[in-house]
């Protein structure tokens, strides 16, 4: 199959380059590539995967990512809560070798020469590009809680933002926790990742008090004015079943912790002291990007034309998912992210095999939030590429959200998961 | 027999003119971008994972794929969110998605 695409892709393009593609996925770190993608999240691993199948197999791809494998944020809200495993929300890397001829590299990116188009794992080999597709994701601003980075080194503070150890420790300390406790989580200001996750993790936490620690209490601690996302839905949900148990306070924006009596300050409000204290300070851009100067919106995200991911600040330099500073209403979510992967990896194809690129591009977004263990609702958006505005719009009429939580949902929600995971890496 | 065909017509497709070929690449190539913002939920090329209860896509004729499409626009099929989402669409956009998917095998 691989073969005869290969044969029909040289033809056709007229042998655009070497290829080193399904002879390439095991041994030695290329010195080159034609594309690398740095970030294996819903954005890279896309990319990489669609950047193979959109020039049928004839572009080589390097894809650097430090973790193992691949653990997935959403639905990592129902780990903390208590009904499902690591196991459940972690794919492997494999497919993306054996099945797609992509070249995983296990490492981190610690620089990236724009000018001589490479980039230097931490172990020291470098890698040539022709394109550079950058999904770093986001990293956490610190500094802008006072106390919490130490905290969160220490582990007595978690964020569980990023899916790995940090959501099973999060899980652990709430076992832990007495009946009768405070969880508390803090929420910077949009924007940030997932703008529903947060509210859909107090829902998991409240469920699970409800049913095995009742005297227990879910505090959402929030800078916004208000909930960011499926406000209405969320909030009638938690009146009529977390009464008692989950409280929301808009207009608390956390300035500081004390780790040792688990105290969080706020600019204005007063302090709140909680038994399991989940901060969520404000995040930027991936560190690398951020490094490597790409981050030109508020030293924080990084600006991209948007018809094809590249960076303003830098040629053939692209960049995708939760680093890029959105358009208009594009929410920061592994469906988008996933999204960016394929028109970046078209962009990519057609701007190295000499073809027009696509001048009215595609992004959908769904995203579904647990509010009990079974019972979800969604948000749906369709962004429309404007070549006269250069910028994505959402079509008038299109998009909303769920009339109501229902179980059918429920079940599209853990399909959807499913299907993406696959989408994205196998 | 099959596979000689193909890679024959690839071969007569080489000696036509480069610049009409590189369009057609090139709209392929759009067409496959955007059917690409379905895969998220209904699969890769419109094949689900095993189990799924999101319908496939996949080889489904152009004429039922495209009468749903505007079945869910115009409110006449009940759905969770494809009403929602048909919407943000234009018909030329479905036309070209329903083309393709019907070309895809099961």
């Amino acid at each position: 199959m691989k073969r005869r695409n290969f044969v029909q892709a040289t033809l056709a393009l007229g042998a655009v380059g070497s290829f080193t593609g399904c002879a390439s996925t095991s041994g030695a770190i290329p010195s080159k590539a034609r594309v690398v993608v740095v970030g294996g999240g819903y954005g890279g691993a896309t990319a990489a995967k669609y950047v193979r199948l959109l020039s049928d197999y004839a572009i080589d791809v390097v894809l650097i990512e430090p973790n193992a494998a691949f653990i997935s944020c959403p639905i990592s809200n129902l780990v903390i809560g208590g009904t499902k495993s690591m196991s459940d929300i972690t794919s492997s890397y494999d497919k993306l070798g054996a099945k797609h001829g992509v070249k995983v590299v296990k490492d981190r990116v610690v620089a990236i020469d724009t000018a001589k188009k490479t980039v230097t794992l931490a172990s020291g080999p470098s890698i040539g590009y022709d394109k550079l597709v950058l999904s770093p994701g986001i990293d956490m601003m610190w500094d802008t809680v006072e106390g919490a980075q130490a905290a969160n080194t220490s582990g007595q503070i978690l964020q569980a933002w990023k899916a790995g150890p940090e959501t099973l420790a999060l899980r652990r300390q709430l076992e832990d926790m007495p009946d009768g406790g405070v969880y508390a989580i803090t929420i910077p200001e949009a924007p940030y990742r997932c703008p529903p996750g947060p509210y859909e993790r107090a829902s998991q936490v409240a469920n699970y008090f409800k049913q095995a620690k009742p005297k227990s209490k879910v505090l959402i601690l929030d800078a916004n004015q208000d909930v960011t996302s499926k406000g209405p839905l969320f909030k009638k949900y938690w009146a009529e079943n977390y009464a008692g148990i989950l409280e929301y306070r808009p207009q608390h924006k956390a300035t500081g912790v004390d780790a040792k009596t688990r105290t969080v300050r706020f600019d204005v409000q007063n302090d709140v002291k909680a038994d399991v204290l989940n901060v969520l300070p404000d995040m930027s851009a991936g560190a690398i990007a951020v490094k490597s100067g790409l981050a030109n919106a508020n030293a924080r995200w990084c600006n991209v034309n948007y018809q094809t991911f590249e960076s303003t600040a830098a040629k053939d330099v692209h960049v995708i998912g939760d680093s890029i500073q959105v358009a208009p209403l594009m929410p920061k979510s592994g469906h988008m992210a996933n999204a960016h992967g394929k028109v970046v990896a078209a962009a990519v194809v057609a701007q190295l095999s000499g073809f027009a690129i696509d001048p009215q591009p595609v992004l959908t977004n769904t995203c579904y939030s647990f509010v009990s263990d079974k019972l979800v609702v969604h948000v749906a958006s369709v962004h429309q590429y404007v070549l006269a505005e250069k910028t994505y719009k959402t079509v008038a009429g299109s998009g909303g959200v769920s009339a109501a939580p229902n179980e059918r949902e429920g079940v599209y929600a853990l399909n959807w998961a499913q299907n993406i995971w696959a989408d994205t890496l196998m | 027999m099959r596979h000689m065909k193909k890679l024959g017509w690839v071969a007569l497709a080489s000696i036509t003119s480069l610049g009409a070929h590189a369009q057609d690449a090139s709209t392929k190539l759009q067409t496959r971008t955007l059917v690409a913002s379905c895969a998220s939920c209904h699969g890769t090329d419109g094949r689900p994972v095993e189990g799924s209860s999101v319908p496939a896509l996949a080889g489904i004729p152009k004429a039922t794929l495209t009468a749903q499409m505007k079945a869910f626009k115009e409110g006449t099929r009940p759905a969770t969110i494809m009403h929602q989402l048909s919407k943000g669409y234009t018909d030329d956009q479905i036309d070209r998605i329903a083309t393709y998917f019907a070309a895809v095998k099961r």
